[in-house]
């Protein structure tokens, strides 16, 4: 019991302390910019309404689900592709280091060009290209840093290559492919802010920035309260998934530590 | 247990490098590095193809030799120089903020046991908040100062480092530790000759991690809230109409980014030489 007791003060102490500090520190403060921590949330229940939710939180989650979905679809395919091959990865290789390097807010106004900023369109193309990269190149070194004998052993017993595919390869890959989905994710997110900063219709960011505009302070520290809880949300999200998908290799890497 | 072990140990663990050795003999890889030119001749000609014949609105795609000519007509202007030269000094300051402070914090959250499980909940709550999310506030307090892109960047790139900084520290071998400290080591000794070793590949992934992050957060501060830079002047040229401008800037930032990866493999090889998962790759 008491050891239950110590690890909950161990998680929620200090939250706790940071959030009575802000609490008191804000409880008088006049400052336009940083109003207290009681209006902020008093604030809460009336911005974030049903209609809200709705209309801004989920269509903002449906883009950044497609864009990501499509991402790690294209990047498990060529990944592999060119993981496999030694001279498509020759091939492509500084192609890809080129466009790892290019820092994916930058497609915002390119892909403004060609299907405008007002729809999803735009808006998704922007997330599955920015989410590709991390997803593809890991899938390359995953495949790549198969380990050899598994691989060999695999021919020698003759399986198909589409058996070799799902049963070797990419669970031998799965590792370094949920390292790279995982970066996609937090590109993800930050693509899906932006990418609503430009059009001018609804969506988190677009909320949020307009409550800037407006000078809603409140509402607007409730906005980044809320895209802070959609970034731990996923996060956590994420590693639920993570943790039963790579349960083999997390419990691998345990006896290895252990040893 | 040797000293070394509590260096080697790590070392798959950051970055694991594949085994396959295809760098191995020369031959091939000069045929890799043809092929890799041919990689970049294929998609430079197609995209210059796809606008000239019209597949694609050449409104949209100028065909890739305008985008050159706008890129070396714009090297001869001074704003872009100036740009060029903001951009790559707010990334490097901003960088260097998040280490210093995100190797200090790490050590000391690091070093003690109490710390570390005190903290932890709240680096896993703030870690993932993305940094976007802090653009109203920046804007409100700073509007296009540098200082906008200086908080966004830092942020962003703090707690990569923190968390690879944590991981080092706590993987330094306890033997080693103890043994450090049965000889009365100080805490500085113990931090130069114990803990450096162990948590330098940790930091040198930190860096890999924080300088990308930084890069796309000074970019997107410029972008989008207007600090003066080249992702302003992108935005500008997109806005004005002007498409060939537009793609050269895309080309310009798209080099830093290249060189800054460059840049970090270089700073890891010199600081790591020593280390087997930089041994192995040269051999």
């Amino acid at each position: 019991m008491t050891r239950y007791l110590k690890s909950a003060g161990y998680t929620l102490g200090l939250p706790v302390i940071l959030l009575t500090g802000w609490w008191f520190a804000s409880a008088g403060s006049t400052n336009p910019f940083w109003p207290p921590l009681s209006t902020i949330l008093e604030a809460f229940p009336t911005t974030w309404t049903m209609d809200r939710i709705v209309g801004d939180i989920l269509p903002s989650l449906a883009r950044l689900g497609i864009g990501f979905g499509i991402a790690v679809v294209l990047g498990l395919v060529l990944g592999t592709a060119i993981g496999l091959s030694p001279s498509l990865r020759a091939l492509s290789e500084p192609v890809l280091e080129f466009f790892r390097a290019v820092p994916p807010p930058v497609l915002v106004p390119i892909i403004a060009l060609f299907a405008g900023y007002t729809g999803w369109l735009g808006k998704i193309v922007t997330i599955a290209l920015g989410c590709l990269w991390p997803i593809l190149l890991n899938t390359v070194e995953g495949v790549r840093g198969l380990e050899p004998t598994l691989t060999d052993t695999a021919k020698s017993y003759r399986l198909s290559p589409w058996r070799r595919l799902v049963f070797v390869i990419l669970p031998g890959a799965s590792p370094r492919i949920f390292t790279g989905a995982r970066q996609s994710l937090s590109i993800g997110v930050i693509l899906m802010v932006i990418s609503e900063l430009f059009g001018a219709n609804r969506g988190l960011g677009a909320a949020i920035v307009q409550f800037q505009r407006s000078f809603a302070i409140p509402q607007m520290w409730t906005g980044v309260i809320v895209l802070g809880l959609i970034g731990v949300l996923l996060a956590t999200l994420f590693k639920l998934v993570e943790n039963r998908m790579l349960a083999w290799y997390v419990g691998q890497r345990q006896i290895e530590r252990g040893a | 247990m040797s000293p070394t072990s509590a260096t080697l140990t790590p070392s798959s663990r950051p970055r694991p490098r594949p085994r396959t050795a295809t760098r191995s003999s020369s031959p091939r890889r000069s045929r890799d590095l043809w092929l890799g030119v041919l990689g970049v001749l294929i998609v430079l000609a197609g995209a210059e193809l796809l606008s000239r014949t019209g597949i694609v609105n050449p409104d949209f795609l100028p065909p890739v030799t305008e985008m050159y000519a706008a890129l070396f007509a714009m090297l001869g202007e001074g704003w872009f120089w100036e740009a060029l030269w903001l951009t790559v000094r707010g990334w490097a300051v901003g960088l260097a903020a998040a280490m210093a402070l995100g190797v200090v914090v790490g050590y000391i959250i690091g070093s003690s046991t109490f710390l570390r499980r005190f903290t932890s909940s709240t680096v896993e709550f703030l870690r993932p908040i993305p940094s976007v999310a802090l653009i109203p506030l920046v804007i409100l307090i700073f509007g296009t100062q540098p200082q906008s892109a200086f908080v966004l960047v830092v942020y962003a790139a703090f707690w990569q480092v923190l968390v690879q900084v944590l991981y080092g520290v706590a993987d330094v071998d306890p033997v080693a530790r103890d043994t450090a400290r049965s000889y009365r080591f100080g805490p500085i000794r113990i931090a130069r000759s114990v803990v450096y070793p162990t948590a330098l590949p940790y930091i040198m992934t930190a860096f890999r991690l924080g300088a990308a992050v930084a890069l796309i957060l000074e970019i997107t501060a410029e972008l989008v809230i207007g600090v003066d830079g080249l992702g302003r002047e992108l935005g500008i040229a997109q806005s004005s109409g002007a498409v060939p401008e537009t793609y050269a800037l895309v080309i310009v930032i798209g080099f830093i980014g290249v060189a800054v990866n460059l840049l970090v493999r270089l700073l890891e090889r010199k600081a790591l030489w020593w280390h087997p998962s930089v041994r192995s790759e040269q051999s």
